[in-house]
């Protein structure tokens, strides 16, 4: 038996992968509306545990927006590779002539798209519950869409590790979260900054190059990750 | 030359390791002790009580070797997991694991010492600042590898994935601690610096006998450590038999 060539080209494969998660996203609507849902009951929780003052919480909204948007993608993490894992098709795409980085940066991909993309849409609901005004709502937005992918490339490197291991949820916030500090401050520091009077540009300016960093090196140590769990 | 190298990589073999540590350790830990008791009779009755902290300030004589270990010592674990993942030795992934705790007890040493100096001079036990803030981030670091390692059963498995995580760290530990310090910072300037020092010469010789001290500690206790990691993990094998018996 000769093996088929491989006719596609890595684009082709990853925009596969893509299409692929998307779909079985879309089809598991629970997996899409948990997280968000989630989102917006950790941020209603501030207000009602540190009092209704506007000023205060005036202040403290980037920052608490930022930390349950952070939550609530961590959430979705897990399922990153596990449901592949159980059916075998994660052993197909290690075995794949297509790199796994590739395949792992779809997947990466897929994540940010089901789980940041909604959450920058709803951030400004949940901003405007916390009195920001439009142009605070607007950086907030800007910077949740330059920080969500990076939570999702920095947190499939724990999915990865975490991936058929006991307590596996628990241990990937444990190993995940001190790796979010940097987005989270530069993402958080934004809206602050620029009602200081410093701007935003430096802000966005460091949270993109962080993207840039873990676009190009999560990859590498996802797909170490993986190969490592699957032995 | 290359007798030497092969005379090298025969302790890159567990059993020869063990020998090797076990004659080793003894001495690491004697000059630990020594340097440790000269170290802290300067801190405690030469050094002079300081012109602004009064006698506060001799915490330093244990609060910045501890501190500089806690982060010296993530770089070596960090290495030792990337030569396991790169070479496939198995020795290294125990040293690695060996280190680790000794890591995080060295973070937790420099944020206790931190937060006993911190109460009397600043008026709070903690404060949200870049430094202290960094260390406590090391500290989840070092729980986080200690917890990877410990929840995979296959010791071989742990140590790879934990080496994954151990570099990801590391590449990680400069951006933490840079986005940290440009989000608050109140902590006082480094004393001690390649240019010179801020420091009397006597304060300075006894930390600086202290930061030895320390490192002799650290290299002895995981020494000790790492020979517990080998039998452990060879119990199955008969030259541990033989060494136990």
């Amino acid at each position: 038996m000769t093996p088929t060539p491989n006719i596609l080209g890595a684009g082709s494969v990853m925009l596969a992968v893509l299409k692929r998660e998307v779909a079985l996203g879309l089809r598991q609507k629970g997996e899409v509306l948990t997280p968000l849902v989630f989102f917006m009951v950790i941020a209603s929780l501030f207000p009602l545990g540190v009092g209704a003052e506007s000023g205060l919480l005036l202040r403290m909204a980037p920052g608490v927006l930022w930390v349950s948007a952070l939550l609530a993608a961590m959430l979705s993490l897990q399922r990153m590779f596990a449901t592949d894992y159980a059916d075998g098709s994660l052993e197909q795409m290690v075995l794949s002539p297509t790199p796994l980085g590739l395949l792992v940066l779809a997947k990466a991909l897929a994540h940010f798209l089901l789980s940041g993309v909604p959450l920058v849409l709803m951030a400004p609901v949940l901003g405007l519950q916390f009195g920001l005004d439009s142009r605070a709502l607007g950086i907030l937005m800007l910077t949740l869409l330059l920080g969500t992918p990076t939570l999702s490339l920095i947190g499939s490197i724990g999915a990865a590790l975490t991936l058929g291991v006991r307590g596996a949820g628990v241990l990937l916030s444990l190993l995940i979260l001190p790796l979010y500090i940097p987005v989270l401050i530069f993402g958080a520091g934004a809206v602050e900054a620029d009602a200081a009077g410093l701007g935003f540009g430096g802000h966005v300016s460091l949270l993109s190059a962080l993207l840039v960093l873990s676009l190009f090196f999560s990859p590498f140590a996802t797909a170490a990750a993986l190969r490592i769990s699957l032995e | 030359m290359k007798t030497s190298v092969t005379h090298w990589f025969k302790f890159a073999s567990p059993q020869n390791f063990y020998h090797l540590a076990g004659k080793l350790w003894p001495w690491f830990a004697a000059l630990a002790t020594v340097l440790c008791a000269i170290g802290l009779w300067i801190g405690f009755f030469v050094a002079p009580v300081d012109a602004q902290q009064g006698q506060g300030y001799r915490i330093i004589f244990v609060h910045v070797p501890a501190s500089q270990m806690s982060m010296f010592i993530y770089l070596v674990m960090a290495a030792w997991a990337g030569i396991g993942l790169a070479f496939n030795t198995r020795l290294s992934g125990m040293v690695a694991s060996a280190l680790a705790p000794t890591g995080a007890l060295f973070a937790f040493l420099s944020l206790l010492t931190g937060a006993l100096w911190g109460k009397p001079m600043w008026g709070a036990w903690w404060v949200w600042d870049a430094r202290l803030t960094s260390t406590l981030i090391l500290l989840f670091l070092y729980l986080g590898f200690m917890a990877l390692h410990a929840s995979i059963d296959d010791p071989r498995r742990a140590d790879r994935a934990s080496a994954v995580l151990a570099l990801v760290g590391a590449v990680n530990v400069p951006i933490i601690y840079f986005s940290v310090k440009w989000w608050n910072t109140l902590h006082q300037g480094a004393s001690v610096s390649l240019k010179g020092s801020s420091m009397a010469s006597t304060m300075l010789t006894g930390m600086l006998v202290m930061v030895v001290a320390f490192w002799m500690y650290a290299i002895a206790i995981a020494l000790f450590r790492v020979r517990n990691i080998i039998l452990d993990r060879e119990r199955h094998t008969e030259w541990v038999k033989h060494a136990v018996a």
